[in-house]
């Protein structure tokens, strides 16, 4: 089942959360919406899942209108909010047995939806939900927003504050339930899970910066971006910020991302610069680009 | 004690009833060393910072902080470190300034102490146009390298840093590493963890928490190679998966 989002808007007072959001989510794709903090993403999911009204533009979850047909939506869609909404106070199995019921069916029916995910935490059902760790919670929530089965699923923010073994193991579930016929919409502060994703969109400030398959993203990185190290990091990042010659400089674990203004760059030359300034052991490297070095690009202009 | 260890941890334990929550810790900590303290969800990480900075006190085991003895000295160490929480700590209903001003006043430091850092913190971090805004409504990049200077104020020997960068944009998320660099260049040391993997590289050594115990502390360069793995996100699920 499809989504289709257009023209939306929304603000909150002088705040503009969203401006002029338009992309379809195709049926059975994993489509991600990776931005940091405050760029719009849970003001776009509420709108989506008919919590909150659009001030401009429409949009259609599985051919439904968010505005005259939520309660079809509402019906038809799973939603995980990225802050932990289950009861802390029932166990697991009691949100899990709540939801179901809300929903009118059973665990049972649908227990083959949940069946892989349900299995790792069942050894905790009869624990209170605000007793869970993180992972497990998350789990939990994950049973409770598929328990119905849902044509289409809003996951936001799922992964956040959550450590890389858990990450991997939800993005495999997510895998899973796309074979089941889910359309899934997710969101991610972490730029590497865009990889996961069938087709993401970069969002920051309210708007899309870029829509497109991770792949093609990156390659529309518009210049060549060299890897430079040497021993004293904090000294090298002055001094290349320093270059006249430079594009972007960014931080990029053991090395910096460096990119040149000019098309025939030659390593050398900063070499040369960077000795006038006392730094030797440099080592500098051409590099492909990542997801985060696009954002970065798209989210400067 | 040596004095050029600014932590100094040795059998470090910690129960909560039959349960070990950290087991036997031990590793030192340089002056001026960025120190990445990384671990999954529940393995410990917490319970041992709340350790070393002085607010739990360990069951068994050696700890010095600073130069402070964790069992003895909670409240020197108190007054010698910096604390920056994942949560957003600052007060969102003082300005800028304001928060300035009162966190310099809990750390002791004298009114003119308080206006020139203040000044010069403003004008470092570009807030010269908020100076007199309340916290609670600037961007969130803002408010974390806001709060980073802050837990800086009173010239710390050690910063504890704990997901500084959670939720924080790309381009905000390097500044702020810049400015670990430069607090590090400077002889702070900086201890931080992070659920971010490409982050753990930017630190000098780096620890993984597995099951309240440290199961690698090394480089990021050497733990790559001790792993075979291309990155520090491979070493982790390598040590936690098992």
């Amino acid at each position: 089942m499809r989504i289709s989002v257009s023209h939306i808007s929304k603000s909150y007072k002088q705040v503009k959360a969203l401006h002029d959001i338009s992309f379809e989510v195709k049926p059975n794709e994993i489509f991600g919406l990776i931005g940091p903090d405050g760029a719009g993403k849970t003001t776009l999911f509420r709108i989506l899942t008919t919590l909150l009204f659009p001030d401009k533009g429409n949009a259609t979850v599985a051919d439904f209108d968010v505005i005259t047909e939520y309660k079809q939506i509402r019906n038809s869609v799973g939603y995980m909010p990225g802050k932990f909404s289950l009861y802390q106070d029932l166990t697991v199995e009691e949100n899990l047995t709540f939801f179901a019921t809300i929903f009118g069916t059973t665990i049972e029916e649908n227990y083959d939806l949940i069946k892989d995910i349900y299995i790792q935490i069942a050894p905790f059902k009869d624990r209170r939900a605000g007793k869970l760790s993180g992972g497990m919670k998350q789990k939990l929530a994950l049973c409770c927003a598929l328990i119905h089965k849902p044509k289409v699923l809003f996951l936001d923010e799922p992964t956040t504050g959550v450590d890389p073994v858990s990450r991997k193991e939800f993005w495999e579930m997510l895998k899973r339930l796309q074979q089941k016929n889910i359309t899934i919409l997710v969101s991610t502060p972490y730029m590497d899970e865009a990889s996961l994703c069938d087709r993401i969109a970069l969002i920051q400030d309210g708007k899309i910066l870029e829509i497109d398959t991770p792949e093609a993203i990156v390659n529309q990185y518009p210049k060549q971006i060299y890897n430079i190290r040497a021993n004293k990091m904090y000294q090298l990042i002055q001094y290349v910020k320093a270059y006249e010659f430079n594009h972007s400089v960014y931080p990029f674990g053991t090395y910096v991302h460096y990119t040149d203004r000019r098309p025939d760059f030659n390593p050398e030359d900063l070499k040369r610069y960077l000795a006038s300034k006392n730094i030797f052991d440099v080592e500098i490297k051409k590099t492909e680009a990542t997801i985060e070095d696009t954002f970065m690009e798209l989210a400067r202009k | 004690m040596n004095t050029k260890n600014v932590i100094q941890v040795e059998g470090l334990t910690k129960m909560f009833g039959d349960f070990t929550a950290v087991n036997s810790l031990t590793f030192n900590v340089g002056k001026g060393e960025i120190f990445g303290f990384l671990g999954a969800n529940g393995a410990g990480k917490t319970t041992a910072m709340k350790m070393l900075i002085g607010i739990s006190t360990p069951t068994s085991g050696k700890a010095y902080v600073a130069g402070f003895n964790v069992f003895t000295q909670a409240e020197d160490i108190k007054k010698n470190i910096g604390y920056m929480s994942q949560k957003f700590a600052l007060y969102d209903d003082l300005t800028v300034k304001e928060n300035i001003t009162f966190f310099g006043g809990i750390y002791g430091l004298s009114r003119k102490i308080i206006k020139e850092k203040s000044a010069v913190l403003i004008t470092e971090l570009g807030l010269e146009k908020v100076a007199n805004t309340f916290v609670g409504s600037l961007p969130i990049g803002w408010k974390q390298k806001l709060s980073f200077s802050v837990s800086l104020l009173h010239d710390p020997t050690i910063v504890f840093l704990d997901e500084p960068t959670g939720g924080v944009d790309p381009i905000t998320r390097r500044q702020f590493w810049e400015m670990i660099y430069k607090a590090a260049n400077q002889g702070t040391t900086v201890f931080v963890t992070t659920h971010y993997m490409d982050e753990a590289e930017y630190c000098d050594r780096v620890s993984i928490m597995v099951n309240g115990k440290i199961e690698a502390l090394d480089t990021p360069k050497k733990l790559k190679e001790q792993f075979s793995t291309n990155t520090i996100n491979d070493v982790f699920l390598k040590l936690a998966r098992g």
